[in-house]
């Protein structure tokens, strides 16, 4: 017996039945019912963000920490509008989120009334896909699909525009088990002609290297560990993309560490001389492949995704297969135990002596310094005294988020938040309440730059509200630093615009807020800082002062090849082409 | 492995859910990511206004090509989408209605012609007609040329249609 109940109750009602725990909003005039509805119960809780960006960013921080879609909840207009910078972030790094939001009465749509915004319109291009919810009939369906859009396939948020009428109308409620998707049915288990060929190809390989990226992530915590299966069966060397940091875990000897633009010098060297590549999971991104032509010319390519626009986009590949990590490893592993294939051991022996080679440069090393904090010691100091598998970090954009990728070192998998593809200053502090939320007895940690944390930091109210210790590692080099270096680099040392003039007191300002501030500015003083920031049950906001001009290296500059890179400021002779100067 | 940079034309049906806002997703995709749309035409389909048919003539490098039809077939209210050009043999055909007017021989030369090209009269005035062609492309085109010195006026097409030959649906 299906139920009667209003819109509003049915959006409660779908929540619950999907398993969701928490959402994130805002509300509004054309949301009121819903929150009158939420109010009514208890199953779900509300957090509370001081800004709509917020709540798609903590819900991207819960997505990925936790394997659940993140859920938010925001009116129409700017509530809409606000929500478009998460919405295109999800998007970008694939994660699993369903957005609702209101809309002015269905009669009053299209007369530009308060608080309208054209809002499937606007974010039809940032969404995997929208809705706007046209009759009270229709609602109880595309919130179960809502749901199924948004965590199957390759993950992506979904919009959900539902009218104020709609919201206050009656209606039959469907259970999710009464809706199937007309169109929408995304294949999980690879071709087996393909995977097979695959096999034939990884086992000839001299100069073989598993590429990975977040599709691993996305996949679930068991495409990690079938993966660590087949690298270990194999014996050949790993690397992964930013967005596929934990994955596999750094600790290991096969592991070569971060690849592309700020990739170990090791890991693109691999790419670069490598005859087979696996890519499992991640999408030839121009941070990864610098100049196409040049990309690992002499290699065959597999390629791994559940995206079938992924393969061939951008790199043409010698085998595609469309489908799920978890799955396509599953046979992968399968058919290379039975078919009981090895690769040639003196090949193998030789190749990783080659890849130590690279290691013997040490790409990571930097100068150290007694009085002035080196960012790079700070993070390295920084993941000494809180590694551990409840060790959480988010980033926001820029050098520290890259430094935080080289030197900061996962081996788990939903345990680094950054934003990836759409490069979002301002991520790291919601995202952080929303890992806090999904992890309440996690740390974790925002490691933050001076200039992106002020995009947000409102947020840290929220934080307080919700006692949700989170910890706001700012590496503050009073320079937005990753514009300065390349003003520095590409625009002949022109620092237009790029210094953090006028910076707030960063200790005051997180007491303020009703946080603890912690200041370091001396490397003697750094361990003792991080251990009372550790030990701060609250929120804590860390002002780390470090030295001014520190580059990011090593580095691919744009345009240019992976053997082309550079490790330090000194080496730079390359001469960035035109062609270059135009990359971002 | 080297990428084939010759730009060939194509013509694709994509089936789709006969929902709000569908034809914009195809356009936005379009225009989104800078591909071609050389013809559009769109209508239902299926007689209960559940599925319509919009056949799209693109170019591109096979690269290219093959990235829009794997874009399209991601968008989650498409049913199937596929490339006439290359998966089956089609039938293209276009509809126009053209407008020419004129006075004496120039009206007896545009009548010859409509003759030559099997196009039909379905609106005349004095002083002008309407002529309605189905055909190619290209025949449209090369009629629509003929007319021009004798006192084209106004052209209306639908964009290219096609479907595959033989007993079966796509």
């Amino acid at each position: 017996m299906s139920e009667t109940m209003t819109g509003a109750e049915m959006v409660l009602r779908a929540f619950q039945e999907q398993d969701v725990e928490h959402i994130f909003g805002y509300p509004g005039g054309a949301v009121l019912p819903i929150y009158d509805a939420l109010f009514a119960q208890e199953k779900v809780e509300h957090i509370l963000v001081r800004h709509e960006q917020g709540a798609t960013h903590a819900a991207e921080g819960y997505a990925r920490s936790s394997g659940k879609p993140g859920v938010v909840l925001v009116t129409s207009g700017p509530g809409a509008t606000n929500a478009v910078t998460g919405l295109t972030d999800a998007l970008m790094d694939s994660i699993p989120m369903v957005c609702i939001t209101g809309q002015v009465a269905t009669h009053l749509i299209g007369n530009d009334a308060f608080q309208e915004a054209d809002t499937v319109g606007i974010t039809r291009p940032c969404t995997k896909h929208n809705y706007l919810v046209q009759s009270i009939d229709d609602l109880p369906r595309i919130l179960h699909e809502a749901f199924h859009v948004a965590t199957t396939g390759r993950p992506g948020p979904v919009v959900v525009d539902l009218p104020k009428d709609i919201q206050f109308a009656t209606g039959k409620y469907l259970t999710k088990s009464e809706v199937r998707h007309k169109t929408y049915h995304p294949r999980v288990k690879g071709d087996l002609d393909a995977i097979n060929k695959a096999i034939d190809l990884i086992a000839s390989a001299k100069k073989p290297v598993f590429y990975t990226g977040g599709g691993v992530i996305n996949s679930g915590p068991k495409a990690s560990q079938l993966l660590r299966e087949f690298v270990k069966i194999t014996g050949f060397p790993i690397t992964s993309t930013l967005m596929g940091l934990g994955s596999y875990p750094s600790a290991d000897p096969q592991w070569l560490g971060m690849l592309g633009m700020h990739g170990t010098y090791e890991a693109n060297w691999a790419m670069h001389d490598c005859d087979v590549m696996i890519n499992i999971g991640a999408r030839f991104d121009d941070r990864i492949t610098g100049r196409l032509d040049a990309f690992a010319p002499n290699s065959k390519k597999i390629h791994i995704d559940i995206d079938p626009s992924s393969i061939n986009k951008t790199v043409m590949v010698d085998i595609g297969i469309i489908g799920d990590c978890a799955h396509v490893l599953e046979d992968m592993i399968r058919l290379y135990k039975s078919r009981n294939l090895q690769p040639d051991k003196a090949e193998m022996v030789a190749w990783w002596a080659e890849i130590d080679g690279w290691r013997g440069k040490d790409c990571l090393a930097y100068e150290k310094d007694s009085k002035v904090i080196k960012p790079q010691y700070a993070i390295q100091r920084l993941y000494e005294m809180t590694k551990g598998p409840r060790t959480f970090i988010t980033t926001e954009v820029g050098q520290h988020q890259m430094w935080a990728a080289q030197y900061y070192r996962f081996e788990e998998p939903n345990r680094w938040m950054t934003s990836g593809g759409l490069g979002t200053m301002g991520y790291g502090v919601p995202a952080a309440v929303g890992v806090q939320v999904a992890n309440p007895d996690g740390l974790v940690i925002d490691i933050a730059g001076e200039a992106s944390v002020q995009m947000t930091m409102q947020e840290i109210s929220t934080a307080v509200q919700y006692r949700l210790p989170i910890k706001i590692f700012i590496i503050n080099n009073e320079y937005m630093g990753m514009v300065r270096q390349w003003q520095e680099l590409l625009h002949g040392g022109r620092y237009s615009q790029s210094y953090s003039e006028a910076l707030p007191d960063f200790v005051k300002m997180a007491e303020a807020y009703g946080a603890t501030g912690i200041r370091a500015q001396t490397p003697d003083e750094l361990d003792a800082a991080i251990q009372l920031m550790i030990d701060t049950p609250g929120p804590v906001i860390f002002d780390c002062v470090v030295s001014k001009n520190e580059n990011c290296y090593p580095m691919i500059p744009s345009g240019a090849a992976h053997n082309e890179m550079i490790l330090s400021t000194d080496s730079v002779q390359h001469e960035v082409s035109d062609a270059g100067k135009i990359m971002v | 492995m080297m990428t084939d940079d010759k730009i060939s034309s194509h013509t694709m049906a994509v089936l789709v859910d006969n929902e709000a806002g569908v034809l914009a997703r195809v356009i936005g995709l379009f225009s989104g990511r800078g591909y071609n749309i050389d013809s559009l035409a769109v209508a239902e389909v299926d007689g209960d206004g559940q599925m319509s048919r919009i056949t799209i003539v693109t170019c591109g490098t096979p690269m290219v090509v093959e990235q829009i039809k794997a874009q399209l077939g991601r968008l989650v209210s498409v049913h199937r989408v596929v490339d006439l050009t290359v998966e089956a043999e089609s039938v293209e055909r276009e509809l126009a209605l053209i407008k020419v007017s004129g006075n004496g021989d120039n009206r007896v030369e545009a009548l010859r012609l409509s003759e030559a090209f099997r196009a039909r009269v379905v609106d005349a005035t004095p002083a002008s007609f309407i002529f309605e062609l189905t055909g190619r492309k290209e025949k449209v085109d090369a009629f629509i040329d003929l007319m021009r010195p004798i006192g084209l006026q106004e052209v209306s097409r639908t964009g290219v249609v096609a479907i595959s030959r033989g007993p079966d649906p796509l």
